[in-house]
């Protein structure tokens, strides 16, 4: 799902993709959505990114691989932080979705359905190892702010899930 | 300074998060089972994360050049404004559970309100850390229950926890002369609104968990004014030694 006032100039774009989030490293920033805004302004880019969570400690270094990766591209640019419109699980994109399956993360569900797991104990989380649904919820906190941890009772694989935010 | 009532009221909301972001993070490696541990530096990590963006705003209305680094590590012990709550120390790990419970829920309804505040920013910023806050109130109301309505003897320690912190609780509603301020000019929250709500929305999570909600009017204050409890020396000394060891020291 494409955010709507995401505001991204064309030619920035193959640029932008490059840079991956560096605490997953399979997904791009773009993929996560958190690049809200490029535009290229008397040839300096002017980017605006925002954070997932307040404290996610990937953001520096997200600003500072932006910077690098349009340098090499020949552009000066400006990254500022915003923080509204807050982001949300719903701007990761489908690729974005599917490279963190790859990457033995479970996507965020797309409902108000996570919530019934966290809080009901209902099983709709997917197991990235063998795809079972009978998983339980291990804690609402897990390796980085995004994620909680799960472990699925059919392979006892333990795992990570990506968070439902709204 | 122009906007003194505005940087007042900033640094207020932000130096709970700081305070009770420490608390939380002396778990680092501490905590009873890694999962807790996790969660605590987690919950940590978000509180610091809004503290920055608190703090950065504060910076930018105070406009002498002084950064989010130096109002959060330069102030003296009677500069920090947060609630006696915050500080409280790790007694046990009821005491950290029932600490953050007692606040989040409060959290839960201040930045619901703050969402509305005709500050621009100061709405940006609470749209932001609800969304994590929520989750914060599910961890600390979920081990409140499990304590409470676990065996005896977590029973007697989460309630005498929550016993000994109740008296801090009523100081949240509280308002300083930057809230009034604020509050009039349509951005701050009317803390004492919220009072009400907070301590029927308590009670009844406490009944859950089958805990009594005690019964004593005796409470302490103090923390807005700057006048705490003798543990938050000990806990500026800690998160302050880097910066007053080695000035402006930088990663």
């Amino acid at each position: 799902m494409v955010a709507i006032d995401q505001n991204i100039d064309k030619r920035l774009i193959p640029i932008l993709e490059q840079v991956s989030d560096p605490e997953i490293p399979v997904l791009s920033i773009m993929d996560m959505g958190v690049v809200r805004s490029a535009i290229i302004e008397a040839s300096v880019v002017k980017v605006e990114i925002t954070p997932t969570y307040s404290g996610c400690p990937a953001m520096d270094v997200i600003g500072d691989d932006i910077k690098k990766a349009l340098k090499d591209a020949g552009y000066e640019s400006e990254i500022e932080l915003i923080l509204y419109p807050a982001w949300t699980t719903d701007w990761i994109t489908p690729r974005g979705r599917k490279a963190l399956e790859d990457y033995g993360i479970a996507a965020p569900l797309e409902t108000e359905a996570d919530k019934a797991v966290l809080l009901e104990g209902k099983k709709l989380v997917k197991c990235t190892n063998c795809g079972s649904k009978n998983t339980r919820l291990v804690s609402q906190f897990g390796s980085t702010a995004c994620k909680a941890q799960f472990q699925c009772e059919y392979c006892q694989e333990p795992f990570d899930y990506f968070k439902c935010l709204k | 300074m122009k906007n003194e009532n505005l940087y007042n009221y900033i640094l207020g909301i932000a130096d709970n998060s700081l305070i009770l972001g420490q608390r939380m993070g002396e778990l680092c490696g501490h905590g009873p089972t890694l999962e807790t541990d996790i969660a605590c530096t987690n919950i940590s990590l978000d509180l610091f994360g809004q503290v920055r963006s608190y703090f950065q705003y504060a910076a930018k209305i105070a406009g002498d050049g002084r950064t989010e680094d130096d109002i959060a590590m330069l102030r003296k012990e009677r500069d920090y404004k947060n609630v006696l709550l915050s500080e409280q120390p790790n007694t046990n790990f009821a005491y950290t559970i029932g600490r953050q419970f007692l606040f989040d829920v409060y959290h839960l309804a201040f930045l619901t309100e703050l969402q509305k505040s005709s500050d621009l920013t100061l709405s940006a910023i609470a749209n932001k850390c609800v969304k994590e806050v929520s989750y914060h109130e599910r961890f600390s109301l979920d081990w409140v229950k499990r304590l409470g309505d676990g065996t005896e003897e977590s029973n007697q320690k989460m309630q005498e926890a929550i016993n000994d912190l109740w008296t801090y609780t009523d100081e949240l509603f509280h308002q300083t002369g930057a809230d009034k301020a604020m509050v009039a000019e349509g951005v701050g929250v009317d803390v004492t609104k919220l009072k009400e709500n907070y301590y029927k929305s308590v009670s009844e999570l406490l009944e859950e968990a089958r805990l009594k909600t005690p019964e004593s009017k005796w409470f302490q204050k103090g923390g807005k004014q700057g006048i705490h409890t003798e543990h938050l020396g000990y806990l500026l000394a800690d998160l302050q030694y880097m910066q007053r060891t080695y000035p402006n020291m930088e990663w």
